[in-house]
C-alpha cells in the first residue's frame, strides 16, 4: 500500500507567504490561536493550490505547532492536497441524482479521455480529477464542474467535446 | 471518617471509593483489572480501543471505563456474558488486521497484544478481511517502524508528544488507511526523531522496534583476527534481569561479566569506569567555567537522544552544552587508543562493543563527531533487551552463572560512576568532585537528596566556597523542556543543568527489557526498583567520588596527563551543531 509522500521542497513564492503570514498573524489575535489551523491551512490551499511542505514548514513555525500534527490534519481532510493540482480542477458530482442519470459513464469517460484516476493529475498538468458529493445542480445532473464553471446535462461525447474545448484553448 | 467516599457497585458488590476518578481507576482499586490496551496512566486518555468496555446500568451502549467517570450509586459490570463476547470480538477485530506471525515476531512471548488475545479467549480466528501493507521504516539507526503490526492505539503518537515533547510521530490519513508516521511521511532518519526508543517502550506490538545488531555481533564475535571488547552501562546491570523472569532492581552485573566471556568477549569493561572519567572532565569544564565567567549553565551531554533533540529544538543552547563526551563514547575512546597502546594492538583490529539501556546510542556510536584518529570508536551498539535474547540464544544460563569481575583498566568504578543511570546521578556525582575539588575538603554529605527521585523537574542549592550554586535536573525530553525555556528566559538562573532524554533517566531507557507479565512500560515502581539497585551500589562501594577512583587516576597519570589537557581535548570532549528538521517546541507542554 503506497501512502502519500512529501510532496517537491520548492521554495514557496514569497508575496502569497507574506500573505499567508499576515492571516496568521490576525489569528494571533485569538484566545485560541491553534484552533485556526484548519482556517489557515485552507488560506494556503488557496493560495497556493494545494499545500506545499515549505508552505507547511512556515505555518508550524509561525503557529508554533509541530509539523507532525499539521501533516495529520492535512493528511485526515479529503479536501486538502498534498500534491500540485492541475491547470483545471475537475469535480465531477457522483450524488444521486447526477448518479442515477449516468455520471458512473462521465466518470468512465473522464478516466479513459485523461489516463488517469480519481485524486491525480494528468501528464501533461492540465487537468486534475476529483469527485464531489453534490454541486447543487441537480436539475441538470449529470454535472461536472471545471474550475467554477458548471456544465451539465453531459453525454459522454460531449464531455470529450468539452475536453477538447479546454485543451485548444490551453494551445493558444 | 468516609463523608467524602461514593459508593458504587461493581458485580454486584458494593464498594466505598474516591469520588473524581474513572471507572477504571475505582476498579483498579478494587481488585478488579479490567483489560485494557490503548490506556496508559501517564499519558492522556485516548479512549480508542474499546477494549476496557464495562456496562454501567442505565446507560444504553458500553462505554469506555478508562474514560467514564465514576458517581455515587453507580451499578458497574465488568464480566458478564454479552461483555466478554464484546470484548473478545473487538479484539478478534484487532487481530484481523494484523500479520498472524506471532511465532517469528520481534515481541513473540512479550507481546501485549498477543496476551490480551489469550486473556480474551481467543483460539480460532473468525473474521478474514482486507489486511493492510506498508514498507517498513529501516532508515533509523536505532529504531524499526512497521506499520503492519500497528494496531493504531495511539500510545507511541502520546508518548512522543506528551512526554517526549519531541512530536515526531502523528496519525496520518484516515479510518482503514491511518498509519502512525512522521510528518510528511519523512523516514525516521529525516525526521525530528531522537532515537530515544520510547515508542518502543510504550507499543503493545511489534510495531516500534530497535535496529538489531545481535546476528553481526554474533558473527563477530567468531572472528578470530579481531580483539573483542566489550563495556556495560550502569542501567543494564539494574534491569536485565527482568528479561530472564527477576523481580525489578537486582544488580547483575556479576552476571553480565560471567555471560559475556562465554559469549566469547576477551576483555569486559564497565562504563561506570568511563562515568567516572566523566565526571573528572565535566566537573573540571564546570569549575572552569564558574571560575573565568564561561557560558553557565553548563548543560550536561552524555544523553545521545537530548543531543539530538538539543541540535533540533535548542541550538541556541550549544555554547551551554558540555563538551565532554558520553561515558559510552569515553570508554570507547579509551578502548582504542590508551587499551590499544598497552596491549599493543592495532585499534583496527579491535571491536568495540557497548551494552547500553539505550537506542539512541546506536545513533551515537555513528555519529562522526565522535570519531577518534580517523576511527569510529563504538562499534556495535547492543540494547538490554538484545543482550537478554542473545543470552538466551546462546544458551547461557544467565540466572544461575557464577558471578565475576570486570577487567582491567577499564573496569573499576565509583559509587558516582553507578548513579549515573538515575536520574539527578550525573549531577550529584559531578557535584561530589567539583566541591571537592574546589575547596580541597571533604564533602561529609554526599547524597543530594533533593536531585533524587522522579518529580520532573528538580531544583536544588549548594554551597561551593561561599558561592551558592543553583542545580536543574530534568528527565525525559518534556521536562527538560521546562527547565530550557526557564534557562532562555534567564541565563543566570542555573549554574549546572542536568537533562536525561528518557524518563527516570537511562534506567528508563528505551532499550530495557519489556515490562513483566504484570507490569505496565515504565512503571514508576519498577523503575524506582531499578534505581535502588544503583544507589545501593553506590553505597556498597567504599570510593563513591570519581577522582579518588585509582584506575581513573592512573589513567591521567600514565595517558591523558590531567583533565582538560590538549590529550583530553582531543579525545574526550567533541562540539554539536544545529541540525535540521528544526523542531517546534509546542506550548502546551505540561511538568509530568
Amino acid at each position: 500500500m503506497a501512502t502519500t509522500q512529501a510532496n517537491d521542497a520548492v521554495a514557496p513564492d514569497e508575496q502569497k507567504l507574506a500573505q499567508l503570514k499576515e492571516f496568521i498573524a490576525q489569528t494571533r489575535q485569538d484566545e485560541h490561536p491553534d484552533s485556526f489551523l484548519i482556517a489557515v491551512l485552507h488560506r494556503a490551499q488557496e493560495l497556493y493550490g494545494y499545500l506545499p511542505v515549505p508552505v507547511m514548514d512556515e505555518v508550524a513555525e509561525a503557529m508554533g505547532i509541530p509539523t507532525a500534527h499539521i501533516w495529520g490534519v492535512a493528511t485526515f481532510y479529503h479536501y486538502f492536497n498534498l500534491t500540485p493540482p492541475g491547470q483545471h480542477v475537475i469535480s465531477i458530482c457522483l450524488g444521486t441524482a447526477c448518479y442515477v442519470r449516468g455520471a458512473g459513464q462521465i466518470l468512465q469517460t473522464l478516466k479513459d479521455e485523461l489516463k488517469i484516476d480519481v485524486g491525480q493529475v494528468t501528464e501533461d498538468g492540465l487537468f486534475s480529477l476529483q469527485p464531489a458529493r453534490c454541486l447543487g445542480a441537480c436539475g441538470l445532473a449529470p454535472v461536472v464542474m471545471i474550475d467554477d464553471k458548471i456544465h451539465g446535462d453531459l453525454t459522454p461525447k460531449k464531455m470529450v467535446q468539452i475536453l477538447n474545448q479546454y485543451r485548444k484553448q490551453a494551445k493558444k | 471518617m468516609d463523608s467524602n467516599k461514593i459508593t458504587i457497585t461493581i458485580n454486584d458488590q458494593q464498594y466505598k471509593v474516591d469520588p473524581g476518578q474513572t471507572v477504571m481507576q475505582a476498579a483498579d482499586k478494587c481488585g478488579y483489572r479490567i483489560p485494557r490496551l490503548c490506556y496508559h496512566p501517564k499519558l492522556s486518555i485516548e479512549g480508542a480501543c474499546r477494549v476496557c468496555i464495562v456496562q454501567i446500568e442505565g446507560v444504553r451502549n458500553y462505554v469506555a471505563s478508562c474514560a467514564y467517570p465514576v458517581a455515587d450509586g453507580m451499578k458497574i459490570y465488568t464480566n458478564t456474558k454479552e461483555l466478554r463476547r464484546a470484548r473478545r470480538d473487538i479484539v478478534e477485530l484487532l487481530l484481523d488486521n494484523h500479520p498472524m506471525d506471532c511465532h517469528t515476531c520481534d515481541r513473540d512471548g512479550n507481546c501485549e497484544l498477543q496476551r490480551l488475545a489469550y486473556s480474551m479467549g481467543i483460539r480460532q480466528r473468525h473474521f478474514e478481511g482486507e489486511r493492510k501493507h506498508y514498507e517498513k521504516d529501516l532508515s533509523s539507526t536505532s529504531v524499526i517502524r512497521d506499520p503492519d503490526k500497528c494496531i493504531l492505539c495511539g500510545r507511541c503518537v502520546r508518548m512522543c508528544s506528551e512526554i517526549q515533547g519531541v512530536h515526531c510521530l502523528t496519525q496520518a490519513h484516515r479510518g482503514f488507511n491511518t498509519v502512525v508516521m512522521p510528518a510528511y511521511n519523512l523516514p525516521f532518519a529525516e525526521s525530528v526523531c531522537t532515537a530515544c526508543g520510547q515508542c518502543i517502550n510504550v507499543c503493545p506490538t511489534a510495531s516500534f522496534v530497535e535496529k538489531n545488531y545481535t546476528q553481526d555481533l554474533f558473527e563477530k564475535l567468531n572472528d578470530p583476527d579481531l580483539i573483542t571488547v566489550a563495556q556495560v552501562a550502569p542501567s543494564v546491570r539494574a534491569a536485565i534481569g527482568e528479561g530472564f523472569g527477576l523481580p525489578p532492581g537486582r544488580n547483575m552485573e556479576g552476571q553480565i561479566a560471567a555471560t559475556l566471556r562465554h559469549m566469547g568477549f576477551n576483555y569486559v569493561f564497565d562504563t561506570q569506569f568511563s562515568a567516572d572519567l566523566t565526571i573528572m572532565e565535566e566537573a573540571s569544564e564546570f569549575l572552569e567555567r564558574v571560575q573565568s565567567k564561561g557560558p553557565l549553565p553548563l548543560i550536561t551531554s552524555c544523553s545521545s537522544a537530548w543531543m539530538k533533540y538539543m541540535e533540533q529544538f535548542y541550538p541556541d543552547l550549544i555554547e551551554n552544552i558540555s563538551t565532554a563526551k558520553s561515558p559510552m563514547s569515553m570508554a570507547s575512546a579509551m578502548i582504542k587508543t590508551y587499551f590499544a597502546e598497552k596491549i599493543k594492538v592495532d585499534p583496527k583490529k579491535i571491536l568495540s562493543v557497548a551494552f547500553m539501556c539505550c537506542t539512541a546510542k546506536k545513533y551515537e556510536a555513528a555519529r562522526p563527531e565522535l570519531e577518534v584518529r580517523g576511527m569510529r570508536t563504538t562499534d556495535i551498539v547492543i540494547t538490554t533487551r538484545e543482550l537478554v535474547w542473545m543470552a538466551k540464544s546462546a544458551g547461557i544460563d544467565f540466572v544461575n552463572i557464577k558471578p565475576e569481575k570486570f577487567d582491567e583498566p577499564l573496569g573499576l568504578s565509583s559509587g558516582a560512576g553507578a548513579i549515573f543511570g538515575v536520574t539527578g546521578g550525573v549531577m550529584e556525582a559531578a557535584i561530589r568532585t567539583a566541591y571537592e575539588l574546589y575547596t580541597g575538603e571533604t564533602l561529609i554529605d554526599i547524597e543530594l537528596n533533593d536531585i533524587r527521585g522522579f518529580k520532573g523537574v528538580k531544583e536544588a542549592k549548594v554551597m561551593l566556597d561561599g558561592q551558592e550554586l543553583r542545580l536543574a535536573v530534568a528527565h525525559g525530553l518534556g521536562n527538560a523542556h521546562q527547565v530550557l525555556e526557564m534557562v532562555r528566559k534567564d541565563r543566570s538562573r542555573f549554574h549546572f543543568v542536568e537533562v536525561m532524554g528518557c524518563p527516570g533517566g537511562c534506567i528508563g531507557g528505551g532499550g530495557q527489557p519489556y515490562p513483566l507479565v504484570n507490569s505496565i512500560p515504565l512503571d514508576e515502581e519498577c523503575l524506582k526498583l531499578r534505581a535502588q539497585a544503583l544507589y545501593g551500589l553506590d553505597r556498597e562501594k567504599t570510593i563513591r567520588r570519581s577522582h579518588e577512583n585509582p584506575d581513573v587516576q592512573r589513567l591521567y597519570r600514565e595517558f591523558l596527563g590531567r583533565p582538560l589537557s590538549e590529550k583530553s581535548h582531543e579525545l574526550l570532549h567533541t562540539h554539536y551543531k544545529a541540525k535540521l528538521p528544526r523542531g517546534i517546541v509546542s506550548p502546551e507542554l505540561k511538568i509530568v
